[in-house]
């Protein structure tokens, strides 16, 4: 047959505009195509240096975000019970202005009676800064939930992490250890990175519980034990150190190896650094046989020996002490290869590869540089072996000791910042850990007046926690008090019931932002629940006696609020991905990105960010008003990201400053804006080639680092091996300074905040019988979607309407069971009942599904008969967001003892199959009245186009 | 009955699919939804897209499945569309006409106003890859976005399928397989691309790259010998004192 008429050259829409995606948190640049005022197409720009033209599924997808019917409509005033889905609609006047009652009340009472937990939003420089200026230290984002393990096990030691913080340099490296990456952080530079990678033949290492996605294309897949990343990884760093397959220079040059620890046992200085008159960290001389200044050039410092300070007290390398932590037997590979799944010969083997690598294909490049001491280098050397890790060994009670030895792995193959090697993303490096420190001590948290910092920092001692005299909590969260003195990022996960409790205190607000609370973003979700809709008996009131919510969608935490304020689809809205926040920069330099809108909202719903604007200047909040009590932006939050300074010349976005040609620094910029959108929403500066690595000493890039204001001084940062804030807090543990942990909580900071690296195994192993819980379970988020954002989605929800429980096939054999067959999960904390598929590329003793498939009948707008409420579950239900009582009756939050990350993959379970005809998901829960838009029975989407002209 | 082109096109446009970059990510099939359901010709609708059956017509599909037992298997990502075959049972069979293959490039399409919808073609497919559109009634096939890879408004280098254009593991190739200096028919000869079932005899134009062998190597030159002790006599604390008195 011959070819036929066709148009092969179509319009391809009538207006295509840039803007940042956010069907999920990795934040790549879209070409958005309009037809007649319709979304005809959404595609990757080609110019954005975070997916440079690429798009995964999600943001595909984000055409059925935005025309979701589960969009909410209208500001909401809750009528009926709470959870009965009862509301009535309200202007946005009178919402706002019962908003602003309820809160003026309590700002002027007590300010910490607000607890604002703003989830998984990307305007934290924003709402952080608004509850200070509130009054409260009562915030967080969904940090302390997520990653802050991760975090902050990276911070305290190369002063930058993975995702936002850091990235591999995929070019250069030869080998690749991916350890339990979340697809959705940093999800499409990771494919294109693994693509680079196979192209180069460079070696690709998954060490994760479960072999789908990434793993499913590595080049050997190590199926660990959930939880013992740490061993294996302590493992590896014992082969190397008996091997002597470390680079000492590096080290040397860059780390605190050198540093002097006081060997002093039982004394207040034990474990800290010997440090000059300056407070200089010292080191011992070998040339001079004695102490020098650690920072100094011509010293030649020792790493091992032990020293007589000449003052009665003797002092050891920080090197020596960590040579002997790892040199010991315990964490020989034939020690650990049980316990982690891993076979002993298969541990040597990948030590013996990582070193390989790093040693024998050492790689460099022919451009000069030069470090912050002066010295020049004619060339950049690097080890080729990169890293990555997040939530897989971030998210469990043993995870920032596990993160803070992944880093020192790789410090000691001097793979930091090098050629092949792991990258800063500007404006990290910063200061291990960085200033501030977190506000809310008593005198800083007065009715009516601003709080005197930010409610979240850096902690380096126990002076800098925010706790009373006798050691209780000053926040509602327990966020950096002894239960969790580096919680960098908060705990939301407690809020809800600590609340509830009123433990330490009760509140009077709780004020949400884009998290479900109610769903699959609590631990406990049906505890949390009852919690949610618990009365006093006495005065009948709910025991959290408001909350208020912001979400665009009609989910499943929604109708437990009393006031809903309706947000506005990412699509319809002006947004800001800042530098102040979580930057979208790469190693080759720092980037931020606006969201403009593309279309208007169909709806009476506002912007999250532009209502707490409006609030804020209600309230009179400091900063939010003029002197003349009118708003300071009146113009919303555009008018914040453009005229807001964080300090003198330094603001949300870092492009086009002063008169449009200042970037980093600049007075703000009335056509700030405007530059964005011309450059298709971001903002980017390339370094210069002799910046690109070393950034932690190089003197070029810390110059430039200065003067962007990313750090406040071009001293080097130097990566903290041996951690002694960790130490400090231990020291008051073991009786020394005036800052104490009260009796309870003594001897659990005394053995968890050990200043190198410990593992511990998770703490639900200690409160289940092996016996009887002999299984670990995880989950993970398929590669297509976000949360319960995507599998409410009309497209993705076709790819994947109701999740399985994944049984590794050993285990179904001696079990008896078969793909399809319903079982019931047992934990400590509950039953459920799930469908099953039996897979090999799984840990033994593991099974998993993944997250956030399963939905409470009626929310999101889906029938309730959806496969998603019917079949789909959730692990939630199983894990306890408290640990059992311990030996005093107290119960410690499941989280990790230093930073409270919630350790959601500790959970034990036990697995039987169901009784025949016993199917369904299970528990199930009465259907939340619908809401949202009509809901078609079919659907042919044509994108503004006319279908067949 | 249909014929199929009386010669062999001159060009053989089709994907190479690498299946060891792959990762199962579904981007390539939501994108192909996307420009597909607002582009040529009648859009994919879908079916109780909120209710317990929601299910659409789609031109792209990735499979996911283990191959192999215990830790030695293999879980393998396989993204699935017409092949554009040189010898396309789809096209012979279809006794209206609508289901034809270009003389110029080989693609195999649809002419919508001719099809029926009586589904003989999808029946004689053995790869799966059409599907019926529920609201249209007509047959649906991958285009290989024949409205973007000759649109002239388009730039060049976003001529491609839409899947090709987004995919973030770089996992697709589009070009001319009948020309063997393509890059993409060197990228088949250099990987030992393959045609999915030849004992079908439909010749395939579309190919896939197999997964390189998984192994316990370096993957950067062999095997490499094991570690021995830095310093059998003085232990590793003198090893590093003796490399730092260099």
């Amino acid at each position: 047959m011959s070819s036929r008429p066709l148009d092969t050259s179509p319009a391809i829409s009538d207006e295509a505009r840039y803007t940042t995606c956010y069907m999920c948190a990795c934040r790549c640049g879209i070409k958005v195509h309009l037809r007649n005022g319709e979304l005809r197409f959404i595609e990757g720009n080609r110019d954005h240096p975070t997916n440079k033209g690429v798009l995964c599924a999600k943001g595909a997808a984000g055409i059925m975000h935005h025309h979701s019917p589960a969009r909410l409509t209208k500001p909401l005033l809750r009528v009926g019970e709470r959870g009965s889905g009862a509301f009535r609609e309200i202007e946005w006047d009178e919402a706002l202005s019962i908003a602003t009652e309820w809160l003026d009340r309590i700002r002027n009472d007590d300010p910490r009676k607000l607890a604002f937990f703003t989830g998984r939003d990307q305007s934290q420089a924003m709402t952080g800064w608004w509850a200070t200026q509130f009054g409260t230290p009562n915030y967080a984002a969904h940090g302390g939930f997520c990653s802050v393990n991760m975090a902050a096990g990276g911070i305290y030691t190369i002063g930058g992490s993975f995702w936002e913080f850091g990235e591999p340099d995929w070019e250069h490296a030869r080998y690749f250890l991916m350890f339990g990456v979340a697809e959705d952080h940093d999800s499409n530079p990771i494919k294109g990175g693994l693509a680079t990678l196979k192209a180069n033949g460079a070696k690709f290492v998954s060490v994760n519980p479960v072999r789908t996605g990434y793993s499913a294309i590595a080049d050997e897949w190590l199926g660990v034990t959930p939880g013992t990343d740490g061993l294996f990884v302590m493992a590896l760093i014992h082969e190397l150190l008996r091997a002597g397959k470390v680079d000492l220079d590096y080290l040397v040059r860059y780390t605190n190896a050198s540093w002097l620890v006081v060997d002093n046992p039982g004394a207040a200085d034990n474990g800290l650094f010997v440090r000059d008159g300056d407070g200089t960290p010292l080191c011992w001389d070998r040339e001079a046989g004695a102490t020098a200044k650690a920072s100094s050039v011509d010293a030649r410092p020792a790493l091992t020996g032990r020293y007589d300070l000449g003052d009665g007290r003797h002092a050891v390398p920080a090197f020596q002490l960590l040579a002997e932590r790892y040199l010991d037997p315990q964490y020989a590979p034939d020690a650990v290869a049980e316990r982690t799944g891993i076979p002993a010969e298969t541990i040597r083997r990948i030590a013996a590869e990582v070193a390989d690598a790093a040693f024998s294909e050492a790689v460099e490049l022919d451009v000069p540089w030069t470090d912050w001491a002066g010295r020049k280098h004619d060339k950049m050397v690097g080890r080729p072996v990169t890293m990555l890790a997040m939530r897989g060994i971030s998210a469990h009670a043993n995870g920032f000791h596990t993160c803070r030895a992944l880093h020192i792995l790789q410090t000691l193959l001097g793979s930091i910042d090098v050629p092949g090697g792991f990258r800063y993303r500007p404006p990290f490096p910063r200061p291990a850990p960085p200033g501030p420190k977190p506000a809310g001590k008593p005198d800083q948290v007065v009715p009516g007046k601003p709080m005197g910092g930010p409610p979240l920092g850096f902690t380096t001692g126990p002076e800098d926690l925010l706790v009373e005299a006798d050691g209780t909590p000053r926040r509602i969260d327990k966020a950096f008090s002894w239960e969790a003195p580096v919680s960098a990022h908060g705990l939301m996960h407690l809020v809800i019931t600590n609340a509830w409790k009123g433990d330490p205190y009760p509140i009077d607000t709780l004020f949400m932002y884009m998290a479900n609370m109610a769903w699959n973003s609590a631990m406990n979700t049906s505890e949390t629940i009852r919690m949610l809709t618990d009365k006093d008996p006495e005065t009948g009131e709910y025991k959290i006696p408001r909350i208020i919510y912001s979400d665009a969608f009609w989910s499943e935490t929604v109708p437990y609020a009393d006031l809903v304020f309706p947000d506005t689809t990412y699509l319809e809205r002006w947004d800001c991905i800042s530098l102040l926040d979580r930057p979208i920069s790469g190693a080759e330099g720092p980037a931020d990105a606006i969201r403009q809108p593309i279309v208007k909202p169909s709806r009476d719903v506002r912007p999250f960010q532009d209502v707490l604007l409006d609030l804020g200047a209600r309230l009179g909040l400091p900063g939010l008003v003029k002197d003349d009590g009118s708003p300071r932006y009146p113009g919303g939050y555009p008018d914040y990201l453009v005229n807001h300074e964080r300090k003198p010349g330094v603001g949300s976005l870092a492009g086009w400053r002063g008169n449009g040609d200042e970037h980093g620094r600049g007075a703000p910029n009335p056509g700030q804006l405007d530059a964005y959108v011309a450059n298709k929403c971001f903002w980017q500066d390339e370094l210069p080639a002799d910046q690109l690595y070393y950034k932690h000493a190089n003197r070029g890039y810390l110059d430039y680092a200065k003067r962007m204001g990313f750090i406040d001084d071009a001293a080097p940062i130097v990566i903290q091996l041996y951690s002694e804030p960790l130490q400090k807090f231990r020291l008051a543990a073991e009786g020394h300074g005036v800052v104490q942990p009260p009796e309870q909580h003594r001897e659990r900071v005394r053995t968890y905040f050990d200043p190198l690296p410990i593992w511990y195994p998770p703490f639900e192993d200690d409160a289940n019988d092996e016996a009887r819980y002999p299984l670990h379970a995880v989950t993970q988020r398929p590669m297509h979607m976000y949360h319960s954002w995507g599998s409410q989605n009309a497209w993705l929800r076709q790819i994947l309407g109701s999740n399985r429980l994944y049984v590794p096939a050993t285990l179904a054999a001696e079990n008896g069971l078969a793909d399809d067959d319903w079982v019931y999960l047992t934990s400590r904390n509950g039953r459920i009942r799930c469908q099953i598929r039996v897979m090999q590329g799984v840990n033994g003793r593991t099974v998993w599904t993944w997250n956030a498939i399963g939905k409470r009948a009626g929310a999101w707008n889906l029938d309730d008969d959806a496969p998603e409420a019917t079949k789909g579950f959730l692990l939630n239900h199983l894990i306890d967001e408290l640990l059992p009582e311990r030996g005093s009756g107290y119960r410690y939050a499941n989280a990790d003892p230093v930073t409270g990350q919630a350790a959601w993959y500790d959970l034990r379970v036990s697995i039987e199959k169901a009784p025949v005809q016993e199917e369904g998901a299970e528990p199930q829960f009465p259907s939340l009245a619908r809401a949202g838009h009509p809901v078609p029975e079919e659907m042919a989407y044509v994108g503004g186009g006319k279908v067949r002209s | 009955m249909t014929s199929l082109p009386a010669s062999t096109p001159p060009k053989q446009l089709g994907l190479v699919i690498d299946l060891d970059t792959c990762v199962g990510c579904q981007a390539c099939v939501v994108a192909c939804k996307e420009w597909n359901t607002g582009g040529y010709p009648a859009p994919l609708s879908d079916q109780d897209p909120y209710g317990a059956d929601a299910r659409g017509a789609w031109l792209n599909r990735v499979h996911g499945f283990e191959a192999g037992e215990g830790a030695d298997g293999m879980t393998v990502h396989f993204p699935k569309s017409c092949l554009h075959c040189a010898d396309a049972a789809c096209v012979t069979v279809c006794p209206t006409g609508a289901s034809y293959k270009r003389d110029e490039d080989g693609i195999v399409l649809v002419e919508e106003d001719k099809c029926i919808g009586c589904g003989l073609c999808a029946w004689a497919c053995p790869y799966g890859a059409r599907e019926l559109d529920g609201v249209s009634k007509v047959m649906k096939k991958c285009t290989l976005c024949i409205d973007r890879i000759y649109n002239e408004n388009l730039p060049e280098d976003e001529r491609q399928p839409a899947c090709v254009n987004t995919c973030p593991a770089h996992a697709r190739h589009f070009g001319d397989l009948a020309d063997p200096e393509s890059q993409v028919s060197k990228l088949v000869a250099e990987r030992g691309g393959f045609d999915l079932m030849p004992e079908m005899g439909y010749r395939p134009t579309n190919k896939y790259l197999p997964p390189r062998p998984r192994s316990g190597g370096t993957g950067c030159g062999g095997t490499v010998p094991a570690l021995e002790d830095a310093d059998p006599a003085g232990g590793f604390l003198g090893w590093v004192d003796r490399m730092l008195s260099r």
